[in-house]
């Protein structure tokens, strides 16, 4: 019997420590299916963000770091202009790119390094227990925002993947999701997508990945992969928000 | 014949770091060490290697952070409320034992004081900084001979311990033009560490992790163990200072850096009218001088520190004379620079 369906080659055969139905996992996932496609792992340095992920390096088996909280575009810039012929990727959540790190990814975008960003938007913090992202929605509850985000106190869900695309230095920006079948395979040609751009010296290209987290949803995985299209989807729309290539 | 260019403190620590190899700079613009940026733009890119303008002190540190996780020899400069800004930088750089050199040509402050000349971030540098318990080497040039050859050392040092070293300066060191002979003439070999531990992609070796996130039980305790092994190497090893008249003086004068330079001139000054008056410069600020100061504090009346400070580095003095004699102080603050008259009249008095 031919065995069509394993590991890819780039993951460590461990157990991660990311919540039942958490969208990391599939994430991690797919991007080390893609270093394998492109046979790019032993060329591959990533830059794991401060967050959920920070302990990516556990599940990714090629040279990572960990930044400081927000920093990875200004790690990312360093690495790539002295090995410009890697492959060089960071991996950051919303409060990472969104908030602290928002300086950060504006001029590493419009710096146009030829660098691949993986945006994982999961609308809260999860590491320290579920406070208000940049990009929570409207009326979600959080533990900073009881009551659900209000605009007047809160301010408004940021929608940091449009305001990138409109940098002369940014050649491809896509918003996807990961919350059913479909979506994780257009999911995966996105990431593929923003590899290969960098492979071929394009320039700054970025996938935001709306993700699940149905531990500070307050949610079960299943309704989480709901709400996903139920509610995140109509502040961010799925879909090419630019392609230049 | 031996050739001497005319060159500012900040250009000279430009040129230092360009002939010991730097391949990377990344700074933001601040008064009083504009200079060294605008040079470092020109020479590193008539060199073929990297220079950025960052969008921040904060961006600059962390493309250092980058470029030294990849194996370059990595710089930025700033100037006091720039190097604050830095700190959360230095300290992931030491947590993660990656070499660095920091360029600090301080100005007044608190907060955003002035652009004059200062030594206040004297604590900041030789004490931490930023969070964790760590050290960098500090080193402080008195002349733009010594920017040039200090900031040469810094890169091997940083190399040598994986560590960052700081160059710590003044507006007035940036900003003053002197000649510098070492340039043309008795050039400093470039020295090559191997360097076992860098980021490069993984081909035809296990895949390498740089972090300072150490979760596992005691692992974290273990590492800070290892860092204060290397730091006290360090205090062993790197102490570096000038010392004039220790053999008869009864009185001496501590300082570095720019204030140091005023020091010299009062300490000739007294010694022409007879006093045996010394004179004892640290180099390295972090290691500090320890031990000459000890020594030489058992057999003398006094020590004057003189500093652009409200007494910062009088700590490290008080701690190393351990009460062996007295020791008193003269600062001025806040981009104000001790003249010669001013020290003068303090010994005098004393
Ligand atoms: S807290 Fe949320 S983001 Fe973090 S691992 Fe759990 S589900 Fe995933």
């Amino acid at each position: 019997m031919e065995k069509t369906f394993s590991r890819p080659k780039s993951m460590r055969n461990v157990v991660m420590h990311y919540c039942a139905g958490c969208g990391h996992g599939i994430v991690h996932r797919l991007i080390c299916e893609v270093i394998d496609e492109f046979k790019i792992r032993e060329k591959t340095i990533a830059i794991a963000p401060v967050g959920c992920a920070v302990l990516a390096y556990d599940y990714w088996d090629f040279d990572t770091t960990e930044s400081a909280h927000g920093r990875a575009p200004a790690v990312a810039t360093g690495i790539k202009r002295i090995l410009p012929d890697r492959i060089i990727f960071t991996y950051q959540g919303d409060g990472d790119l969104a908030a602290i790190g928002t300086a950060e990814i504006i001029h590493t975008a419009n710096r146009g390094e030829n660098i691949t960003v993986i945006f994982v938007n999961n609308a809260v913090y999860g590491m320290t227990g579920g406070q208000m992202a940049p990009t929570t929605i409207l009326g979600q509850k959080t533990e900073t925002t009881p009551w659900g985000r209000e605009p007047k106190s809160d301010g408004y869900p940021l929608k940091i993947s449009e305001m990138l695309s409109l940098l002369p230095g940014v050649v491809y920006i896509e918003r996807t999701a990961v919350n059913n079948a479909k979506n994780v395979l257009l999911t995966k040609r996105a990431i593929k997508k923003a590899f290969l751009n960098q492979i071929e010296n394009k320039g700054f290209s970025l996938v935001e990945v709306l993700s699940s987290c149905p531990t500070y949803w307050h949610m079960s995985p299943v309704e989480a992969m709901k709400w996903i299209d139920t509610e995140m989807t109509k502040y961010y729309p799925l879909g090419v928000i630019k392609n230049n290539c | 014949m031996k050739e001497r260019i005319l060159l500012c403190g900040n250009e000279a620590i430009g040129e230092g770091a360009i002939q010991a190899g730097c391949q990377f700079y990344a700074g933001y613009p601040i008064t009083p060490q504009n200079e060294l940026t605008a040079y470092m733009a020109r020479r590193m890119n008539e060199e073929g290697r990297v220079f950025i303008q960052s969008e921040s002190e904060i961006s600059a540190i962390n493309m250092v952070f980058g470029a030294s996780l990849a194996g370059a020899r990595a710089m930025t400069s700033s100037s006091s409320p720039g190097i604050s800004l830095k700190q959360e930088g230095i300290s992931y750089l030491v947590g993660c034992e990656l070499p660095a050199v920091i360029i600090n040509i301080m100005r007044g402050g608190p907060g955003l004081g002035n652009i004059a000349p200062s030594q206040a971030d004297y604590f900041q540098a030789t004490k931490g900084g930023g969070h964790g318990d760590y050290h960098t080497i500090v080193l402080a040039p008195s002349s733009v001979e010594e920017a040039f050859s200090l900031t040469f050392l810094a890169f091997d040092l940083a190399d040598l311990y994986r560590n960052p070293v700081i160059i710590l300066g003044d507006g007035v060191l940036g900003q003053m033009m002197e000649p510098v002979s070492q340039i043309q003439n008795s050039r400093p070999k470039v020295k090559n560490y191997s360097k076992d531990w860098i980021l490069n992609g993984c081909r035809g070796r296990n895949p390498r992790i740089i972090r300072s996130l150490l979760l596992g039980e005691g692992e974290l305790e273990k590492h800070n163990q290892r860092l204060q092994k290397k730091f006290k190497e360090i205090k062993e090893k790197e102490v570096r200072f000038e010392a004039l008249y220790l053999e008869d003086a009864d009185f001496i004068l501590v300082s570095y850096g720019t204030v140091s330079r005023i020091c010299k001139a009062v300490v000739s000054n007294l010694r022409s009218l007879g006093k045996k008056i010394g004179l004892i410069r640290p180099v390295s600020l972090w290691p500090f001088p320890e031990e000459i100061i000890k020594k030489t504090a058992k057999r003398l009346k006094g020590i004057l520190v003189v500093e652009m400070s409200a007494g910062q580095m009088l700590e490290d003095v008080k701690i190393s004379v351990e009460g062996a004699c007295p020791v008193y102080f003269y600062g001025r603050m806040g981009g104000g620079v001790p003249t010669e008259e001013e020290i003068f009249k303090q010994v005098i008095a004393l």
